[in-house]
């Protein structure tokens, strides 16, 4: 009963409730989605039949996708879950696309014309190893030629066919490691080398149609191996011995085994460490050493020589046959501003088959990876097709000495997003041909009146949609009056920041950070955080706006940090420094100098906190607020959060007046054994509040607790840490706190037994909402959580405000004991969460809506009533006037209400919001694998006309009144003359 | 119905293993969790019910499907994807792009041609599969992998409390993202706040001279006095002077 009571009313509701909506015709015009694969891994080439040409890639996203090799585009792909990453991928049989993920357990085929999964098997793994694919290259449907895998410590043979698995051989007990599958053709013997021990080699001869052993031999190096391994021919290996300085090829024909050692001094003189590189070449290998990358030919009789050296920042392929049993290989590396691409025969390298040098964009990076491809040109000569991948992790293909296609392949993995203000529009720049003549103006209005109308023909409907698109310079480079217009700043994983257009997300510069020191150590840092440095609003006008990157030498949090400072508008960096200390937290405080330069302070992992800039202004307004600074630092693993003061300037220890050191306040400590910290949030620090109180149904005041020191923690017991079908509902339990930062007060504590996380939440103005795992109700569940303040409570009273005895006016003190309530409730939700994020708005006046990035990567935008305490099952009619909607046991979930309709933004990560100028509007910009940008009204537009707005209808209107005034006029005039006549 | 699928639940908590004490917790729990529901009270207090609700997990004990195989910490779940034909108006219900996730995000399954889908390795314990495809809203479903008995699975649809007897997963509903444009219509222009003042303005313009005209001009002289008299703002001065 109850829940059709529900149903009914959630039907009655989602009439009711005005959500957001969009018409079919309307995608696009204020939306833009962009899609991406990430950085490639692996690339195979599908261009052998007649018809569409194409590559098959893997990336570090986990994605395997085939991309159209003409226009780059994607026939599709695959996003597969977080922790299957791909380690190998291959075609098999020429119809299925083959891969191997999770750690080798995992192989699936997917149809190569439509990316539908055909077969999926899972293998057997006792042990993490490193995971092998071979893939046979006879295209004929034979059970004598599997697929061979080895992962976890078993080598399985699986049909191509149905994905059966024919047989497995169990290594784990032996601890062998599989190093090289070889099948040779036309032979139903497989040779497996591998290492035991990494000191032994062994040579498996396995009967491919039952997996038993027919042969074994082994033969021990007493030097034992390390690092990787290259197969330079099918019956020859070269390894590095363990100490980095000595080849040792490895015969296995016919199963037997034979050494030959080299040391790497005859072949370089000074040698240091080497390394073998990843390619496979046939008969050659690639070794780097010195920061030269040799070539190093193997003899018929495993004889060494060195035939070439590059620098090290050549890229190589892999060797690819071409016409007459020739191998040939790529190889790209920089010279200046170009790429040189060189195709080079194996056997012989002085043969270039190809040369060429491409024009690249700086901010490219050098080379990381190639792959080449071969096709026939008409004049029956070889043709090269190369795929690189660069250092910002974009993908291109070359072909002929030009680009033919590139994909900014780095924007699949942002870290990090901020905004950023378009150059005002200046007066000796004209407005671009917006509207033409008043005539095009009027034509274009009628359009639009058919269309609101439904008279449309479909040539109409197309002209209507295309004028749409390109209408009211949407994508001009100036800011607008509404604030539509805006920069979206984005930092990669790669270290590249891009300035995305919120009118049509276009790529307006890109920039790829640089070392300012151009040390060894940190040839190129990785960008941490983004921060608005300098945005000019009121004085320094004429200074251009800046953004702050806080970067890092190196993945250890200890290592040092770099500071980058780049323009907005024209996305040059206009200084960088080495700040010779370690980056752990970067803290923009809420004061700017003269210039309007945001003060920042960074913690370093010493304790100290450093002030930028390094200017003596900066320092004395910090000096100033020194005794009021605060902040906290969480420790998840302990479970302990501290609080943490100013004390004094460093002096003592070093000579940098920018330098502080900081006292311990408090500390909170939570019982590790019953509780682990999963999840902590503050409010954003730039959010506007509105109003402070709240006007309830009985004509009663509440006053939002409004603190910007306020944390959310939730632990959850050390159980029920895992994943949801590990623990019973007994075992866990979730706990969250309102934690003040500035006294370590705990402010609310509420506990939910039997629930577990991940909590995903959202803390804005007096409330905070949360999603976590009801493990009893076997639902997700989201409760609110509002803060009041009791102290002010009293002020309601007329009598009290005239005579000035409130205490509206005395300043909030987190020292002054708290006087505060809390209301919340819980509510069901249907799915899986991601991430939840708020809207904003400029003033805080428009309501407010929850967007939900589900877990099937698509964006609901809830409004914020349906998650509000007050809400009962039978609202008084007041209450209903006011907007309380009745109290449902689930929150719904109105497909209309998708901001992403019938889109999904795939591994969604993060959803951002930005305020537009316009208060009734925001950005919403959601990154992922994907990225999209929607501008939201979360109340609707009230503030300004849609663009459905027929200003046609208007003008036919006020037309017709007055042609409908002057004829009655004339008609009374008439009628008058003739009564008079009369 | 409620009661039925209340059943089933009950159901589901006899044939679970464990101990005595943490089948009456369980129970407790999901008499906690059903606390929405009327039926709950009813069913919860005696043994006679108990016991009758044991024959009936008896009976259906023996009608529900052993989805899942494998030994001790590996079982494998194996389902189906539906969707009804006549429902994928406008969506095209392509099988490559839908996704089976289990326990929010911990694997992701893809579709076989044929809509069968598996999860491998799970461990025996409680689990939640939910089914991700666009224009289709699917319940999660909660799957329970028993330990004793060799891996097998129970199935709830958690949004509509149904159990399955086979992991068939069909949509709830299907979804429409966008708002469909109302055809023009003419009486929706009438009923609309602008078609009804225009109507009321057609009806002053128009038809208040009539009426006018059929008043007798004394008695309107006389009730134009008479209003003058009381000092109400006359109506006179707005309607158009009659001669």
């Amino acid at each position: 009963m109850a829940i059709r009571v529900s149903l009914l009313l959630l039907v009655f509701l989602s009439s009711a409730v005005v959500s957001f909506s969009l018409y079919e015709d309307q995608v696009g015009l204020m939306d833009w989605h962009q899609r991406y694969i990430g950085k490639v891994k692996h690339a195979v080439f599908h261009t052998q039949k007649a018809g569409r040409k194409r590559v098959i890639v893997s990336t570090e996203e986990n994605v395997v996708a085939s991309l159209d090799l003409r226009h780059g585009e994607i026939f599709w792909r695959h996003v597969l879950g977080t922790n299957d990453a791909i380690d190998g991928v291959d075609i098999a049989l020429g119809k299925y696309v083959i891969t191997l993920s999770s750690q080798g357990s995992t192989l699936r085929a997917w149809n190569l014309p439509d990316g539908q999964m055909v077969w999926e098997t899972s293998l057997h793994s006792a042990q993490s190893s490193k995971s092998l694919l071979s893939v046979p290259i006879n295209l004929k449907v034979d059970k004598d030629y599997p697929i061979l895998v080895f992962g976890g410590g078993y080598l399985h043979a699986v049909s191509a066919i149905d994905g059966e698995v024919l047989w497995k051989k169990d290594f784990t007990a032996e601890g062998f490691e599989v190093q090289r599958v070889l099948q040779p053709p036309e032979s139903s013997i497989i040779y497996v080398l591998g290492f035991l021990h990494s000191s032994e080699a062994v040579v498996y001869q396995i009967d491919s149609k039952t997996g038993e052993v027919v042969a074994q031999k082994s033969m021990v190096f007493p030097g034992g191996f390390s690092g990787a391994i290259s197969s330079v021919s099918s019956d020859k290996v070269v390894v590095l011995d363990s100490t980095r300085s000595i080849l040792v090829t490895i015969g296995f024909l016919d199963g037997d085994i034979n050494f030959q050692k080299t040391p790497i001094s005859d072949l370089v003189e000074n040698s240091g460490n080497a390394e073998i590189l990843s390619p496979l070449l046939s008969n050659m290998l690639a070794v780097k050493v010195n920061k030269r990358t040799i070539f190093v030919r193997v003899g018929g009789e495993g004889k060494l020589e060195v035939v070439d050296s590059l620098s090290d920042e050549t890229a190589m392929s892999d060797s690819l046959p071409v016409a007459d049993d020739q191998v040939a290989f790529a190889s790209a590396h920089h010279e200046g501003s170009k790429i040189q691409l060189m195709v080079k025969l194996v056997d012989d390298l002085d043969t270039v088959l190809l040369r060429e040098s491409i024009e690249m964009d700086q901010h490219r990076g050098h080379v990381d990876k190639v792959f080449i491809n071969n096709y026939i040109k008409t004049d029956r000569s070889n043709g090269f097709r190369a795929l690189i991948v660069m250092e910002d992790h974009s993908l291109l293909l070359l072909q002929q000495g030009a680009i033919v296609w590139s994909r900014e392949e780095g924007l699949a993995s942002v870290t990090d997003v901020t905004t950023a203000e378009l150059p005002v529009e200046k007066d000796g720049v004209s407005v671009a041909k917006v509207e033409h003549t008043l005539v095009d103006w009027l034509k274009g209005h009628m359009l639009k009146l058919k269309g609101s109308l439904l008279l449309a023909s479909p040539e109409d409907v197309a002209a209507i949609q295309e004028m749409r698109m390109k209408s009211s310079g949407r994508s001009k480079l100036t800011r607008d009056h509404n604030g539509f217009r805006k920069l979206f700043i984005a930092l990669t994983r790669a270290g590249k920041l891009f300035a995305l257009h919120t009118g049509d997300g276009r790529i307006v510069w890109s920039m790829l950070l640089n070392s300012p020191t151009k040390s060894e150590a940190c040839e190129r840092p990785s960008g941490i955080n983004l921060y608005q440095w300098q945005v000019p609003h009121h004085h320094a006008m004429d200074e251009n706006p800046s953004v702050l990157v806080v970067g890092r030498c190196g993945s250890d949090s200890s290592a040092p940090g770099v500071l980058s400072f780049v323009d907005v508008y024209t996305g040059k960096e206009i200084s960088s420094s080495d700040i010779g200390h370690s980056v752990v937290r970067v803290m923009p405080l809420p004061f700017t100098d003269s210039t309007e330069q945001r003060l920042h302070l960074i913690a370093d992992t010493e304790g100290h906190i450093h002030l930028y800039p390094k200017t003596s202004e900066a320092l004395s307004i910090f000096q100033r607020e020194f005794q009021n600074v605060y902040w906290y630092t969480v420790e998840g693993d302990d479970g302990i959060i501290r609080g943490q003061g100013m004390k004094s300037s460093c002096a003592g220890e070093t000579a940098d007046e920018y330098c502080f050191t900081t006292k311990e306040l408090w500390t909170v400590v939570f019982p590790s054994e019953s509780e682990k910290i999963i999840s902590t949030l503050t409010r954003k620090p730039n959010e506007v509040v509105h109003t402070q109180a709240k006007v309830s149904t009985d004509q009663d005041l509440l006053y939002k607790y409004v603190s910007r020191n306020l944390l959310f923690v939730a632990t959850v017991s050390p159980k029920g840490a895992g994943e949801i079908g590990s623990v019973t509902p007994e075992e866990s339990a979730l706990v969250v706190y309102l934690i003040d930062t500035i006294t370590g007060r705990i402010l609310h504590r509420l506990s939910h037994q039997g629930c577990q996380g991940p909590v995903h939440a959202v803390f804005s103005e007096n409330w905070v909402v949360y999603h976590y795992f009801n493990l009893r109700a076997h639902k997700h569940e989201v409760t609110v959580v509002e803060i009041y303040d009791q102290s002010r409570a009293e002020n309601k009273n007329v009598w009290k405000l005239v005579l000035g005895k409130h205490n509206l006016t005395a300043p909030i003190s987190s020292y002054s004991r708290p006087e505060m309530f809390t209301k919340s409730q819980s509510y069901f939700f249907a799915q899986s969460v991601k991430t939840i994020a708020v809207t904003s708005t400029a003033k805080g006046i428009t309501s407010k809506q929850l967007l939900i990035g589900t877990i099937g990567d698509q964006i609901l935008a809830l409004d914020k009533r349906f998650v509000d305490p007050r809400r009962t099952l039978n609202p008084s009619q007041a209450e209903k006037e006011e907007g309380i909607i009745p109290l449902t046991d689930s929150l719904p979930i109105i497909p209309q209400s998708y901001i992403t309709h019938s889109l999904k933004v795939e591994g969604l990560r993060g959803i951002v919001t930005a305020p537009a100028k316009l208060e009734s509007t925001t950005h919403v910009f959601a990154y992922g694998v994907d990225l999209f940008y929607t501008r939201l009204a979360p109340s609707k537009t009230y503030d300004s006309l849609t663009d459905d707005f027929s200003y046609a209808l208007l003008l036919i209107t006020i037309v017709a009144l007055v042609a409908a005034i002057y004829i009655t006029w004339v008609v009374s005039e008439k009628k008058e003359l003739s009564e008079k006549w009369r | 119905d409620d009661s039925e699928g209340l059943l089933l639940i009950y159901v589901f908590f006899f044939l679970s293993p464990g101990s005595k004490k943490d089948l009456e917790t369980r129970l407790l729990a999901i008499d906690d969790n059903l606390r929405t529901t009327t039926m709950a009270p009813i069913l919860r207090s005696t043994p006679l019910v108990a016991l009758l609700v044991l024959q009936i997990s008896l009976l259906f004990f023996a009608s529900t499907l052993p989805i899942s195989s494998g030994s001790e910490d590996s079982n494998t779940i194996t389902g189906r994807v539906r969707i009804p034909a006549s429902t994928a108006i406008g969506h095209a219900a392509k099988f490559s792009n839908i996704k089976v996730v289990l326990n929010g995000g911990q694997n992701i399954s893809f579709l076989r041609p044929d809509g069968y889908f598996t999860f491998h390795k799970v461990p025996a314990g409680t689990h939640l599969i939910e089914v991700y495809a666009l224009g289709f809203f699917f319940s999660p479903v909660r799957v329970d992998v028993s330990a004793r008995h060799h891996g097998k699975v129970q199935a709830t649809l958690t949004e509509t409390r149904r159990s399955l007897t086979e992991l068939v997963l069909e949509p709830l509903r299907a979804d429409q993202y966008y708002e469909l444009r109302e055809p023009f219509n003419v009486m929706a222009i009438l009923k609309s706040p602008m078609g009804l003042m225009v109507g009321f303005m057609v009806v002053v313009v128009f038809l208040m001279p009539k009426l006018m005209e059929n008043i007798d001009p004394e008695e309107m002289k006389r009730t134009q006095e008479e209003l003058r008299n009381q000092g109400v703002p006359s109506l006179s001065s707005l309607l158009p002077a009659s001669p």
